[in-house]
């Protein structure tokens, strides 16, 4: 069986500023339909490699390489548009790539954001904008996904599904993906490959290989209990955190996210 | 009615037509500061033109593009915050203007005619400018519109999606510069900026896309305009500063009509 060709290929990437060391000798390959997750405390330097790797800045050492004309589909951590600008969903959709109704249409059911089409973009929840930002990638037809903490202000329940549509995609675009996750549980079960990051790579290999591994559990802590603690939210808050029925103080948004802990 | 005011209506209407939608990026870029830093080093502009006896438009475009690429260089230390920056370069800017045009006594030169314009001294030369202006800034903007507004809502995103940031950017810099210079006649350097924000903030409430924002943003500056120059004749009012008193009116209302 022959391998999928490498969409990526990142060689001995390193970055000092300022005196600091952010990125040491790192490598690290994305194959076709193959999901990476690039994993690490705050302050790791996983955003800087994948603006390294985007082209949004340059490295002191080392070198990117694409197949000329690859397609990225780019899932920023978050967007923040100024209030003043009036823009739908639809208009935000279709400025990263022009296409007819049905393709944008289609994308949006692929996603579930069909309903929010019309809405202005600075009135979604934390979770239904994940989702746009992923349909206006899908939309490039992407080889390569690149995603910065997709899950990033999502809450726990979001996170599975999102984690779980990315899967989807994965799968139905033959596509490579390669993410930025801050906790290797939640891209676990999803993930082919996981590399943990600070600053050089410590371990890397199969998520359950990782999660074993003494690099990895000398940076995350060895606190298997609290690490594997899922979260299963089965009630709704009210403003105050009271724990209510149901959510009556906000019934257009049963999914809104809200602080938890 | 006699002729001035023609040319003075005439004079405004130009630059109406450009501020409406040059206005709605500065307020979406969060650049009004920026434009203001840019206002203020025209004077310097002017000085430089009379010194250096060259048209005061092109110096004063000059002047406002080196200005911004000389806080992109000092953008670069990040140590200092960008509104920082911007003070300084503006007041600093603003206080030689003011020392170099002090040298030139002999050319009896009205400072409050540059600080707070003096459309109704409008010639015929300064309308062709203000058209020629105009229309090349429209021109260049409607261009590079859809780019910009990609920029805009997020420069990362639009730049792995292959805009070309650097050069959109410093055109829109360029167009800023541009309108600085036509319009400081009419308004004058310290009220140059009202006239792109007001009517742009004041056309949020209604407006629900772009393009419509734009649109409402002109027809409101072509209407502070005109209301302005009414006031001016009627009370015997300062033209400039009454034609920004009615754009902030109309600001006013926006506000009671969004409320609603």
């Amino acid at each position: 069986m022959s391998n999928p060709p490498v969409l990526i290929q990142v060689n001995g990437v390193s970055l000092t500023l300022g005196g600091r060391t952010i990125l040491k000798q790192i490598d690290l390959s994305v194959r076709r339909g193959e999901v990476v997750a690039v994993i690490g405390p705050n302050g790791a330097g996983k955003s800087t490699l994948i603006r390294i790797i985007l082209g949004l800045i340059k490295a002191d050492y080392g070198s990117v390489s694409l197949p000329p004309d690859t397609r990225i589909g780019y899932m920023p951590q978050r967007l923040r548009i100024d209030p003043a600008l009036p823009l739908t969903v639809r208009r935000f959709l279709t400025l990263g790539q022009r296409c007819n109704n049905e393709t944008l249409r289609r994308a949006c059911a692929e996603t579930g954001v069909e309903r929010l089409i019309d809405a202005p973009i600075q009135s979604l929840s934390g979770g239904e904008n994940q989702r746009v930002l992923l349909t206006r990638a899908l939309l490039r037809k992407p080889q390569l996904l690149i995603l910065d903490e997709p899950a990033q202000g999502v809450d726990i329940q979001g996170q599975a599904e999102l984690y779980s549509l990315i899967n989807t995609i994965r799968h139905r675009y033959q596509c490579g993906v390669l993410m930025i996750s801050h906790d290797l549980h939640l891209v676990m079960a999803t993930t082919d490959r996981v590399l943990c990051l600070n600053q050089h790579i410590c371990c890397s290999g199969h998520p359950e290989t990782v999660s074993q591994d003494p690099a990895y559990l000398a940076l995350f802590g060895n606190h298997p209990g609290l690490a594997l603690y899922t979260h299963r939210h089965d009630h709704q808050h009210d403003i105050h955190g009271a724990v209510v029925d149901s959510c009556t103080t906000c019934p257009k948004r049963p999914d809104a996210e809200h602080p938890h802990g | 009615m006699d002729d001035f005011i023609y040319r003075a209506l005439i004079a405004g209407f130009g630059i109406a037509l450009i501020s409406g939608p040059m206005g709605a990026f500065i307020i979406w870029q969060r650049k009004a500061y920026f434009g203001e830093t840019l206002a203020h080093s025209a004077l310097l502009g002017v000085a430089l033109g009379m010194l250096l006896d060259i048209n005061t438009n092109i110096t004063i475009i000059a002047t406002c593009v080196i200005l911004a690429l000389l806080l992109v260089a000092l953008q670069r230390q990040q140590r200092l915050a960008n509104d920082t920056l911007l003070g300084i370069l503006s007041h600093t800017t603003l206080a030689f203007g003011v020392i170099a045009l002090s040298f030139m006594e002999q050319l009896r030169i009205n400072l409050a005619s540059y600080l707070f314009g003096d459309i109704l001294a409008v010639t015929l030369p300064d309308i062709y400018w203000i058209y020629a202006g105009s229309a090349t800034a429209l021109l260049i903007l409607i261009a590079i519109w859809r780019p910009l507004l990609a920029i805009t809502v997020d420069e990362e995103l639009a730049r792995v999606e292959g805009v070309k940031v650097v050069p959109v950017q410093l055109l829109f810099t360029v167009l800023v510069a541009i309108i600085i210079a036509v319009s400081m006649k009419v308004v004058g350097i310290l009220l140059v900026t009202s006239l792109l924000i007001i009517p742009a903030a004041a056309a949020r409430g209604i407006a629900r896309s772009p393009e419509q924002m734009a649109l409402i943003a002109t027809l409101f500056g072509l209407l502070a305009v005109g209301a302005g120059m009414l006031a001016s004749l009627f009370w015997d009012l300062p033209t400039g500063p009454a034609m920004v008193a009615s754009a902030a009116l109309l600001f006013t209302c926006s506000l009671a009509v969004r409320s609603r």
